[in-house]
């Protein structure tokens, strides 16, 4: 065993928290403790990281099963950084926003922080096996917080999206197996180190079975078209923590997977399928997206908005250059504190109205200002304005996307002239998502917030305290990396290995 | 060094030293008679560290072998008794309840020693290397077992489950002898190392025979191992038997069933024309034993009768891994899964006992609240329903996790889509015990949950067991055959 990670207390301090909970100390303060603790800890791991060096920091491996290649190995590098400091940021945020619960307040923070820390490991695993075991962490304590505190049907939503889970999970451990199975017999492992040095030295055989495997298995975690049903209604009856969590953090668990292990490794079969993966996904942008016009719930179209979102990033995987890459690792980062925002402000709304129905809603902005203001900043930055790290990441997935592609000449009247290619055609679909999103994120926003205000909402409070904290927290992140993106893409575009 | 078979007559000299204490002191205490036999049994249990493992026969009788996996398996017996007294110890109310007696208490004596017996039985089979020492041993199991199931005599559940396990019981006795007498008849032997080298010899056309033996065979254990289609005695019996037996059954006789059904099919997997047929034999019984166990399983409110059916499932899973024995890792994964379910399943009963007696029922609707009433209970059962479903930092996902890796590996590609159907429907029928636990509400009038130290002791062991295996899984597969 060679030295200690420190991303090991990364894992552990929420583990603990929860523990200190469950054994009697008080909940929120303790989970709110834990939570600072973390980004305290993540801000000095950022401070010693060396953005320059290639490969894995902090490394420290474990072996668990030798005979099958599986060992508890932590490491980061820019990519897994990013991630590890997006989970720590909006766990901080929905700890901030929770409102404790009468009834089981124990269970409840034990079951946030239980997600945090199976997302901070998951971020943190070099091993493949840990980062799918990690990744289940959640899978419980989703089921608890949906099924007793969440609102609406709660309980079928719970079913849902546990069967759901439970299902694509099994589903991409059989396409982890597979992929280790592809590898030579007598160097199989798990560690994605390994795998990808395998990879390089084109000793894997670029199964297409594996990566349908891993695709749908990742897929369903993240709500590919047309694997998404669970979503929407999941998030829209979770808490707002659990929703901001899991919209936020968990879901990006299925694309970094497919970034980090599919794009290295099945290249020739990520082309082989390239138009199943593009049918897909803008079924995901243009078929999801009018669904979530049609929302009248904000719960309901926040929902279905975060699950529209996911085929810009898996765009940019299809597309499989440095560029869109990159776009879509970042745009991992700014979808998930826009989401985030977003159910915690909507959160807000249904613990002071007790309604998220557009037709009952009006003019709030003028009884609660605050709320208002910070509801339009993470509407536009989950439009995309330019200004929010949306913007920027969205750019890339386009340009990335649109040159995807070896350009298409076409034969018209016998001379050669230009014509789109498929991955071309695919990009102006997903442009038209931009409009899409534009479309209700503004009627939502004029819905609830301006008009006259109704009377029964003339009473409301505004933002308080500890909220308003995690907001701000939340929207300056944006606006910071929106304004100067280029750290990130520093620190992102180095970790990416192309094939 | 001791003996190796002296292990077993050390518990059969229990059992009968515990027999003739209660019956000629009526001043010993039940409890105390339980609580001698349980440390008996770890005294054992210790013993078995001192017995050094060989690879051949006993005095070259051919009778009895004490290879790892029989020493390993005599631990699981072991264990998996000593467990079991410690549930009979919390279940004594209800036995005396459900026992006529003329004098308090009496009656209930023989609840704790026959499990003894039954685990000479199992320890035996665990050694047995001749059909007729394993259909000796078989029997001594059954018939124990058939009085324990059937020990509540005021119970008209308990009356019929100890009917319909011992008519099929005995059919399948029946066709175990049957199979034996065929594969005597064109071997001319019936141990199996001399089966294993009489094999290759064997007439084409005596073949079929031979095949029809080992089908019969089949038959028979699969009676034991609850596979689909031999599975019809299952949920009656598992829902009448007293907790304690219904626990014993699903773990103990199964983990029998695979030792010797692991045993009689090594020799037939050597010779090519029977690996063939026995291995469509096996990936039709796993793939049905999947299907039927986890379908049934998902619309049952009983408890007791949904770990019946739970009990069918896993005995799938298993079977997906013997169907796929031609890998190295198959046996491991195997014993790991059975030890695994071992721990999940002792403890959901050893959680079960104490909430019925408090709540009066052994239905789901049991468990409504449990998380209120009293959380560390609840936690536990939480840990046992999510090891039983195959969620990950839990032993129950690592066993699934080898058994779908070596099938994989072993290309049985049906069967592992089979799995990944089966497991989701796993975890419905498992979370729906977790959704009683925390989403319902307590019953008004429900009393508090005691549960006893010993119990307590043992909850708190399998509990922490699950997670650190769940975790560290090497620990157990260093020890493993």
């Amino acid at each position: 065993m060679s030295s200690l990670s420190p991303l090991l207390f990364l894992i552990l301090v929420p583990i603990l928290s929860a523990a200190l909970i469950m054994a009697g100390a008080n909940p929120r303060f303790t989970a709110l403790l834990g939570a600072v603790v973390n980004v305290v800890l993540f801000c000095m791991l950022a401070f010693v990281f060396d953005a320059a060096r290639e490969g894995f920091q902090f490394v420290s491996s474990f072996p668990v099963v030798p005979d099958l290649g599986i060992s508890f190995t932590l490491g980061a590098d820019g990519l897994s950084m990013v991630m590890l400091f997006l989970s720590v940021v909006v766990t901080l945020a929905a700890i901030a926003v929770a409102r404790t619960p009468v009834d089981g307040a124990r269970w409840f923070y034990a079951s946030l922080l239980f997600i945090s820390a199976g997302v901070v490991g998951a971020f943190a695993s070099v091993d493949v096996f840990f980062f799918y075991m990690f990744h289940e962490l959640a899978l419980i304590p989703t089921f608890l917080l949906i099924g007793i505190w969440g609102s609406g049907d709660r309980q079928a939503a719970a079913w849902k999206a546990t069967v759901y889970l439970a299902t694509g999970s099994f589903v991409l451990l059989l396409g982890l197996i597979g992929l280790y199975l592809i590898q030579p017999v007598d160097a199989r492992s798990f560690d994605l180190r390994q795998i990808i040095a395998h990879a390089d030295a084109g000793l894997i055989y670029d199964s297409p079975v594996v990566y349908l495997l891993l695709l749908f298995g990742f897929g369903i975690l993240v709500s590919l078209f047309p694997f998404h049903t669970w979503a929407p209604q999941a998030y829209a009856s979770a808490p707002a923590p659990a929703a901001m969590l899991h919209a936020g953090v968990l879901k990006k668990f299925g694309l970094y997977g497919l970034i980090r292990i599919a794009a290295p490794v099945l290249p020739e079969s990520i082309q082989a399928f390239l138009p199943l993966l593009l049918v897909l996904l803008i079924g995901n942008i243009l078929y999801v997206g009018y669904i979530t016009i049609a929302q009248r719930k904000l719960d309901w179209m926040l929902g279905y908005s975060s699950v529209m979102h996911m085929g810009y990033i898996f765009l940019g995987f299809a597309a499989l250059n440095e560029i869109s890459l990159t776009g879509s690792s970042i745009m991992l980062l700014s979808h998930g504190l826009t989401v985030a925002a977003l159910f915690a402000l909507c959160g807000e709304i249904r613990e002071r109205t007790g309604t998220l129905d557009f037709s009952e809603l009006g003019g709030l902005a003028r009884t609660a200002p605050g709320l208002g203001l910070a509801f339009g900043f993470a509407a536009m930055a989950s439009v995309g304005l330019p200004g929010f790290v949306g913007f920027a990441a969205e750019l890339m997935v386009f340009f990335g996307a649109f040159a995807g592609a070896p350009p298409a000449m076409g034969i018209f009247n016998g001379k050669e002239v230009f014509a789109f290619n498929f991955m071309q055609i695919a990009t102006i679909c997903a442009v038209w998502g931009i409009v899409i999103s534009a479309i209700y994120m503004l009627r939502a926003y004029r819905r609830i917030f301006m008009g006259p205000v109704h009377d029964r909402w003339a009473a409301i409070g505004d933002l308080g305290g500890m909220q308003r904290a995690a907001v701000v927290l939340l929207i300056g992140i944006m606006l910071l990396f929106g304004f100067f993106p280029q750290p990130l893409l520093n620190l992102v575009t180095p970790a990416l290995i192309l094939p | 060094m001791i003996q190796p078979i002296a292990l077993e007559i050390i518990v059969v000299c229990l059992g009968i030293l515990l027999l003739m204490v209660e019956s000629f002191s009526t001043k010993v205490s039940k409890p105390l008679l339980a609580h001698t036999a349980i440390f008996g049994l770890l005294v054992v249990l210790v013993l078995t560290f001192f017995v050094q493992p060989t690879a051949g026969a006993l005095q070259d009788s051919g009778f009895y072998v004490l290879d790892p996996l029989g020493l390993f398996f005599k631990r699981f017996a072991l264990v998996a008794t000593i467990l079991t007294l410690i549930l009979a110890l919390d279940y004594l109310p209800i036995v005396q309840r459900l026992v006529p007696s003329e004098r308090p208490g009496a009656g209930s004596g023989e609840f704790f020693i026959l499990p003894v017996f039954t685990c000479a039985g199992l320890m035996w089979m665990a050694s047995a290397a001749d059909f007729i020492v394993i259909f000796c041993a078989l029997e001594l199991v059954t018939i124990s077992l058939y009085i324990q199931v059937a020990y509540l005599r005021r119970s008209i559940a308990s009356l019929e489950a100890g009917t319909k396990f011992l008519i099929l019981g005995a059919l399948s006795t029946g066709f175990f002898v049957y199979g034996i007498t065929w594969i005597f008849g064109t071997v001319g032997e019936t141990s199996l190392e001399s089966i294993r080298l009489a094999l290759p010899d064997v007439p084409g056309a005596a073949q079929p025979a031979l095949i029809f033996g080992v089908a019969m065979v089949l038959v028979a254990i699969g009676f034991k191992i609850a596979a689909a289609p031999f599975q019809f005695w299952v949920p009656d019996v598992y829902q009448g038997a007293p907790t304690p037996v219904t626990a014993y059954l699903a773990v103990a006789s199964k983990a029998a069933g695979f030792v010797i059904l692991i045993r009689i099919l090594e020799p037939f997997f050597t010779v090519i024309a029977f690996q063939e047929k026995l291995f469509l034999a096996l990936v039709l019984l796993a793939g049905l034993t999947l299907l039927f166990g986890n379908l049934a399983a998902i619309p049952q409110t009983n408890f007791k009768r949904l770990m019946g059916y739970s009990s069918v499932a896993h005995a799938g899973y298993l079977l997906v891994g013997l169907a796929a024995i031609g890998d190295a890792f198959a046996g491991r994964a195997v014993v790991f899964y059975l030890c695994g379910y071992l721990l999940m399943t002792f403890l959901a009963f050893l959680i079960l006992v104490p909430v019925t007696k408090a709540s009066g029922g052994d239905d789901i609707a049991n468990f409504n609240g449990l998380a209120r009433r009293s959380p560390a209970l609840a936690l536990a059962m939480l840990i046992a329903a999510a090891s039983l479903a195959g969620v990950p930092f839990t032993v129950g996902f690592f066993g699934k996790f080898f058994i779908f890796e070596t099938a994989m590996k072993q290309e049985l590609f049906g069967l592992v889509l089979i799995g990944i159907l089966t497991v989701a429907c796993g975890f419905y029928y498992y979370f729906k015990v977790i959704r009683a636990m925390y989403w319902q509400p307590a019953p008004e009038d429900a009393a508090p949950v005691q549960v006893s130290a010993l119990s307590k002791i043992a909850i708190t062991t399998c509990a922490v067991l699950i997670l650190v295996l769940g975790f560290y899984p090497q620990l157990l597969l260093r020890m493993l055959p």
